[in-house]
């Protein structure tokens, strides 16, 4: 397939995701600033996740200080910003109408429609929008886009490069939010401490964890359990482990003459998530870790780009 | 015309008519806004120049379709046949030996000095010796119901996919009608198209890679790049996508260089290759021209087919059409004055209000002056930009376009409409239409302009079967 097309469904899939993890921030947020005495816990959550995002300078460009309504809209319906949940599903359909031609038509139709409909909602302007029901709505079109990939699609290249735009994103988004938190594990910490329960809630809400926590642990919340849960559980669809996984399976059917090298770091990310225990991390210190592997991935994200997409400089 | 002269149905809309006097209006009402909601979903859209970014308009869509009697369909496929071979044969000649020009048929410098003749193109030998592979050829009837021509279209004509969505919406909107009426069927066209460009291939290319060349997702007719690469199951390429070495054209793929052997460009010749045309363009591939020259890449339209469908030849057709074939021409063309001949100037000028007046090289309905609908002010403004340069300037009757009922606020009412068939020549000159083409209508009272860019709309198009 052309290059040029591989392009647009990589950046599609991934603006797609980046719209669904933003919305779930904002609805893990918004969850919290309905409780009782949230207030500072809540301020904090947001800042660390703004800087974590990036977003905290266009934030401050428009506004003096974090006020969660005004964050969750400017995340969510800010026009200008291009980091915003209506940007990114407005780039998901540009990059669709790129290729449309490449894409059955009912995920031409549910991309284009979710981005009809957001625009319809952004021009009634944010302070009539209730951003529960957004972020929602958000959640369930992107759950959409995904079933009608998965679907719909034919098991070809275009399929690939779809998921693998899907994967890099979601892992990235994984560990920034990880990041955020400050999972603090230093050795000899007490890791069986009960910590704040606001902030793991809005963590694990924030990758639809929170059931699953429960389920997989029957336990208490601990933040060793957090972090092995999102990182190394292979059956966990949000975990850094699972996202490698999905992405180096899906190099592996699109290989060409150049990707070796590509492929083979893919596969040492997976294999090291997959053979790592929590206690070596923490040896190590989680924030630590985690900056190793956003590096890695950015460099995985580049190596795509040239060795099978438009390379940046051309483009 | 809907009516017929004693005031009844023509008989090919008897039927039609008899089904539209028992549906109720709120059930067309909810069918046309249904048309419009589906045609946004599915993105049937148009971009709009010098609006906002992403900025794409709906063209309208009326429900009442245009009839057409299989007698007079047959009539004008022939006609069609008929001139299309001949235009192909004139580009040849002009590219060749330039036989016409010899005999005097047309003035030499008509043709030579005209911007659309492509000195490049003199002496090479296109696949097939076609050279307009896709024609749009505008028609219209006249005051005696007669078709006549009114534009050919062979560069990068555009519409046939509204003739095909329109189609569809039809069928879904409204199947019962398509079980009471025996309808030709339209949706083997891509087939056809494919099947053509296909043939073209250079010699010896046994399973020819065809693409096709769009200028991109902000262009206006995007959304009809899109769709017949799809229908086509071709790959929709842009300039940046291929490239050119040792005189050969490959596609960038993620496994690397692929091969293009056919090119269905939708992009003018100004644009296609900065190595030879316009330098500045950044929609085109480089070193593209040699490797057409070298017979290494089938271009359609060829380059040069512009300097046949120029309002300043146009006038020429039937002529051309005695001179090649030895035929009288089938379809009449529309009266035409050329302005630079003094006693046509003298005519024109003293008849303005009532001439359409149009500029040689205008395209999309822009640069006209329609004489009955024009100010004293545009109608001086055209007398000035006439007499300082006279050969800028066609000139034709105002003709009574034949209307059609179209769904206006008031209910139905009679619009002016036009029909554009699609013309396709493939190897052995052999010609091929479906059945029809795109109605265009000009939905406003009175109006002759249907371009959808100053606000026309589409019709569906029956070709009715006996």
């Amino acid at each position: 397939m052309l290059s040029r097309t591989a392009d647009h469904l990589y950046w599609m899939s991934r603006y797609i995701e980046r719209a669904e993890s933003l919305a779930r921030l904002v609805d893990a947020h918004y969850r919290m600033s309905l409780l009782p005495h949230s207030g500072d816990t809540l301020t904090e959550s947001l800042q660390a996740t703004m800087t974590a995002l990036h977003i905290s300078e266009a934030y401050a460009a428009k506004h003096a200080t974090i006020e969660p309504r005004a964050v969750f809209e400017f995340v969510s319906l800010d026009r200008d910003y291009s980091g915003s949940i209506l940007s990114c599903l407005r780039a998901a359909r540009e990059n669709a109408r790129a290729v449309r031609g490449s894409l059955t038509s009912e995920l031409w139709v549910t991309l284009n429609s979710t981005w009809l409909d957001a625009r319809v909602l952004a021009m009634r302007g944010s302070p009539g929008v209730d951003i529960g029901q957004f972020v929602e709505w958000v959640k369930e079109r992107s759950h959409l886009t995904r079933g009608v990939t998965i679907g719909t699609m034919l098991r070809d290249e275009a399929f690939h490069f779809t998921r693998i735009g899907t994967f890099l994103e979601r892992a990235d988004s994984t560990a920034r939010i990880l990041t955020a938190h400050q999972i603090d594990l230093e050795p000899g910490a007490d890791a069986s401490a009960v910590p704040d329960p606001y902030q793991w809630s809005v963590l694990l809400r924030a990758l639809s964890a929170f059931e699953v926590y429960r389920r997989v642990y029957r336990d208490v919340i601990t933040p060793f359990k957090v972090a092995q849960l999102l990182i190394l559980r292979d059956d966990m669809p949000r975990s850094l482990l699972r996202c490698c996984k999905e992405v180096y399976g899906n190099l592996k059917s699109v290989a060409n003459e150049q990707s070796a090298e590509t492929e083979r770091r893919a596969g040492e990310m997976h294999a090291m998530l997959h053979f790592t225990r929590m206690e070596e991390i923490t040896a190590r210190g989680v924030p630590q870790f985690l900056e190793t592997f956003l590096a890695r991935l950015r460099d995985l994200g580049d190596r795509v780009a040239h060795d099978f997409l438009v390379p940046p400089a051309e483009a | 015309m809907y009516l017929a002269k004693d005031g009844g149905a023509r008989s090919q809309y008897r039927r039609y008519s008899e089904w539209l006097a028992v549906q109720p209006a709120d059930r067309l009402a909810q069918k046309r806004a249904e048309a419009d909601a589906l045609f946004h979903r599915v993105g049937i859209t148009f971009a709009v120049y010098g609006q906002e970014e992403g900025a794409e308009r709906l063209i309208p869509f009326d429900i009442v379709p245009r009839v057409l009697p299989q007698q007079e369909w047959l009539r004008l496929e022939t006609g069609l046949k008929q001139r299309v071979s001949a235009l192909n044969a004139f580009i040849h000649d002009i590219y060749h030996d330039q036989q016409i020009l010899e005999a005097g048929v047309i003035p030499a410098e008509q043709v030579l000095c005209n911007s659309q003749y492509r000195p490049e193109m003199q002496g090479v030998d296109v696949q097939g010796g076609i050279y307009a592979h896709i024609a749009g050829i505008d028609i219209v009837r006249d005051d005696a119901g007669e078709f006549r021509v009114l534009e050919d279209n062979l560069r990068v004509p555009s519409g046939v996919s509204y003739m095909l969505e329109n189609r569809k919406m039809m069928m879904r909107l409204f199947p019962e009608l398509f079980s009471e009426h025996r309808i030709a069927p339209v949706d083997h066209y891509p087939d056809v198209l494919l099947d053509n460009l296909r043939s073209v291939a250079p010699t010896g290319v046994v399973d020819p890679t065809v693409v096709l060349l769009t200028a991109g997702a902000h262009n206006s007719a995007y959304f009809e790049h899109a769709f017949l690469a799809q229908q086509m199951g071709i790959e929709l390429v842009e300039g940046q996508d291929l490239f050119v070495r040792d005189e050969a054209v490959f596609m960038r793929t993620t496994q690397g260089p692929q091969r293009v052997d056919v090119i269905y460009r939708r992009i003018d010749d100004d644009f296609l290759d900065p190595l030879v045309f316009r330098p500045d363009s950044m929609l085109g591939i480089p070193g593209l021209l040699t490797a057409y020259r070298a017979g290494r890449v089938t271009i359609a339209n060829a380059i040069g087919t512009g300097v046949a469908d120029d309002k300043s030849i146009y006038p020429y057709v039937p002529e051309m059409i005695r001179f090649y074939l030895g035929q009288a021409p089938i379809i009449a063309n529309v009266h035409t004055w050329m302005l630079r001949r003094p006693e046509d100037q003298a005519y024109v000028l003293a008849h303005l209000p009532e001439l359409v007046v149009k500029e040689v090289h205008g395209a999309g309905g822009y640069g006209m002056l329609i004489g009955p609908a024009a100010s004293k002010a545009e109608i001086e403004r055209f007398r000035h930009q006439i007499i300082a340069t006279p050969e800028r300037y066609i000139a034709q009757p105002t003709l009574a376009l034949s209307t059609c009922p179209t769904f206006a606020a008031a209910g139905l009412a009679p619009r002016h409409i036009d029909l554009r068939p699609f013309v396709l020549s493939g190897r052995g000159r052999e010609v091929t239409i479906v059945p029809g083409g795109l109605t265009r209508v000009a939905l406003t009272e009175g109006s002759l302009v249907v371009n959808s860019s100053q606000g026309g709309g589409t019709k569906d198009t029956w070709v009715l079967e006996n």
